[in-house]
């Protein structure tokens, strides 16, 4: 053997339990996924049913739902998340600011929680009768409480609101970083130009930033399109479905009704499509920008 | 800047802050309260924390659930570090064409949704338990499976090979080291700060992992912590004192790293998008 076929065999083997490893555990049933979209009946009695799952996927009231509320979860807090995020890391950055490292600490905190833990908490901060809630009506804000938990629109602002709070420090972190690397001089000779903070956010800070802005708006994308966790415990996906996943409805189709695992796969493919269509518009979106 | 634009700056900047760390303040503060004073809104300490420690011993699995936490998080990050480490080197030391594809292909796995995936896996290992029962449903080895090879870490690993000398490869060939003997000898003990981000990354990921767990894990002496804050966080009559110490001790592990270990996380994840 030659020296060169020898070391690149040893290339591969190096390489090879995790190449196997993520086969057999993500190619793989995502094979099998495919193949049980076509299949339906309770539990493990399978039989083919062709096109059937993916015909009732487009009359399935449920999923609709589900599919609605997921986008409507994306569109509303991802954006809103990015450009909380953004300020807070241009404030962050800037030289003059002291305790810096304390609010950048605080803000990251969130990180930390389990998505679990930090649920449960914000169920009981936002019961009916709880502390939001009594801030809110002790200081006026409110007349009558609202009913966030059982109000299918609140219900799913404070889906909204707490993913927020958990994801934007992570946000910023990359924001963060990535502010360091700009050249300060950009700065100073855009304000020599008479620019003002506004206008050289528009013109420097976001141009400079568009692939981090790009990266983490498509990983919050594939975050936010397979959330489960949050709406499992703070709503439980109700009022009626008002907070439902895809995930989630995906979890009750396998494991809470009657097993039915054909079609649980078809629905998990329109996450699959959701992604990917997505990631594609995004990349779109700036790549375009850039020409 | 003007001193007005400073001042409504620390102005926003402290009631963001505020509004980050309340819940965690609120916990905390929770958790040394009766349950009756919590739904009160009490926000100051009270003294029944150890009340509320025998309540939360009394009423679930804590320890066993911690110790299986604990074993889980460990195992996964011990061998996601091994696997993921290997795996990275192998792709930027002995770069081709054909692994440069491979490797596109393996990062491809990190668009996959964990829902499209659930199913099957849950079916591969309904089977497996038939047969090599050990790692079937309902074992602590049958939720790390799945987490312990990721295209994050593969990815992770590779940029970081990147900054790594050549040379001691070489002068490891001299001394007459095998290929796996540099990767163990020289490469793994240079890049302490590498794992030490991406064990902090693994070891937060896999203790709070929940939907997986939740699949796979069957009986209540198998529960993972967050399992068990589920349940209690979902039944009818909530102890809110018990359930917040339950949340507290479940945050301990990840917040100590995270203080501890601070800037090797956010090294860490810059690491991943340069």
């Amino acid at each position: 053997m030659s020296y060169k076929t020898k070391n690149a065999l040893t290339g591969w083997m190096f390489i090879a339990v995790a190449a196997i490893l993520i086969t057999v555990f993500y190619f793989y049933p995502m094979f099998q996924s495919l193949l049980l979209s076509f299949q339906s009946g309770a539990g493990t009695n399978l039989e083919f049913v062709g096109f059937a799952n993916y015909v009732r996927l487009f009359s399935d009231p449920t999923f609709l739902t589900a599919l609605t509320n997921t986008v409507i979860y994306l569109l509303v807090q991802v954006p809103v998340m990015i450009f909380f995020a953004l300020i807070i890391s241009v404030m962050l950055n800037n030289d003059k600011l002291k305790f810096r490292g304390w609010f950048r600490t605080a803000i990251f905190l969130p990180c930390v929680t389990s998505l679990v833990a930090y649920s449960v908490i914000f169920k009981y901060l936002f019961a009916s009768d709880g502390l939001v809630n009594m801030a809110l009506l002790n200081t006026g804000i409110l007349q009558a409480p609202i009913q966030w938990l059982t109000d299918p629109f609140w219900a799913k602002v404070l889906i909204i609101i707490a993913i927020t709070w958990r994801w934007t420090g992570y946000n910023m972190i990359f924001y963060l970083s990535a502010l360091q690397n700009i050249d300060k001089s950009i700065y100073e000779a855009a304000k020599i130009d008479g620019a003002n903070a506004f206008q050289s956010f528009i013109k420097i800070t976001i141009p400079m930033l568009k692939p981090i802005i790009l990266f983490t708006t498509i990983i919050s994308t594939i975050g936010t399109l397979q959330l489960f966790d949050e709406v499992m415990n703070i709503t439980g996906g109700g009022p009626g479905n008002a907070t439902l996943t895809i995930s989630q409805y995906i979890y009750n189709l396998s494991f809470e009704y009657t097993p039915n695992f054909g079609y649980a796969a078809t629905v998990s493919y329109a996450i699959v499509v959701l992604i990917v269509f997505f990631s594609i518009l995004q990349f779109k979106l700036v790549g375009d920008k850039n020409d | 800047m003007t001193k007005l634009k400073m001042g409504a700056m620390y102005t926003a900047l402290t009631i963001i802050s505020l509004v980050s760390i309340f819940p965690f303040i609120w916990m905390i503060v929770s958790a040394t309260n009766r349950s009756v004073d919590v739904t009160r809104g009490r926000i100051f300490p009270g003294t029944h924390i150890f009340e509320n420690l025998q309540n939360l011993l009394n009423q679930v699995n804590l320890v066993p659930a911690l110790m299986n936490s604990a074993i889980i998080a460990v195992g996964t990050t011990v061998l996601a570090l091994f696997i993921g480490s290997l795996a990275g080197y192998g792709f930027e030391v002995y770069r081709s064409k054909k692994k440069d594809i491979v490797f596109t292909i393996l990062l491809l796995s990190m668009m996959i949704p964990f829902a499209a995936l659930m199913v099957p896996l849950f079916r591969m290992f309904a089977s497996i338990s038939s047969v090599i029962p050990f790692i079937g449903i309902d074992t602590l080895p049958a939720v790390m499976l799945p987490t312990v090879a990721t295209a994050f870490l593969i990815f992770f690993f590779r940029q970081s090979t990147k900054m790594f000398p050549r040379e001691m490869i070489e002068a490891g060939r001299m001394d007459g080291l095998s290929e796996f003997g540099i990767f163990l000898r020289i490469y793994a003990p240079t890049m302490k700060t590498t794992y030490a981000a991406a064990a902090i990354i693994t070891f937060m990921a896999s203790w709070n992992n929940y939907l997986w767990p939740l699949v796979v894990l069957q009986s209540p002496g198998n529960q993972t912590i967050p399992l068990l804050i589920s349940n209690l966080g979902s039944s009818y009559s909530p102890d809110y004192g018990v359930i917040m110490l339950a949340i507290v001790i479940a945050t301990i592990p990840t917040a100590v790293i995270f203080f501890f270990m601070q800037k090797h996380f956010v090294a860490g994840m810059m690491g991943s998008i340069k």
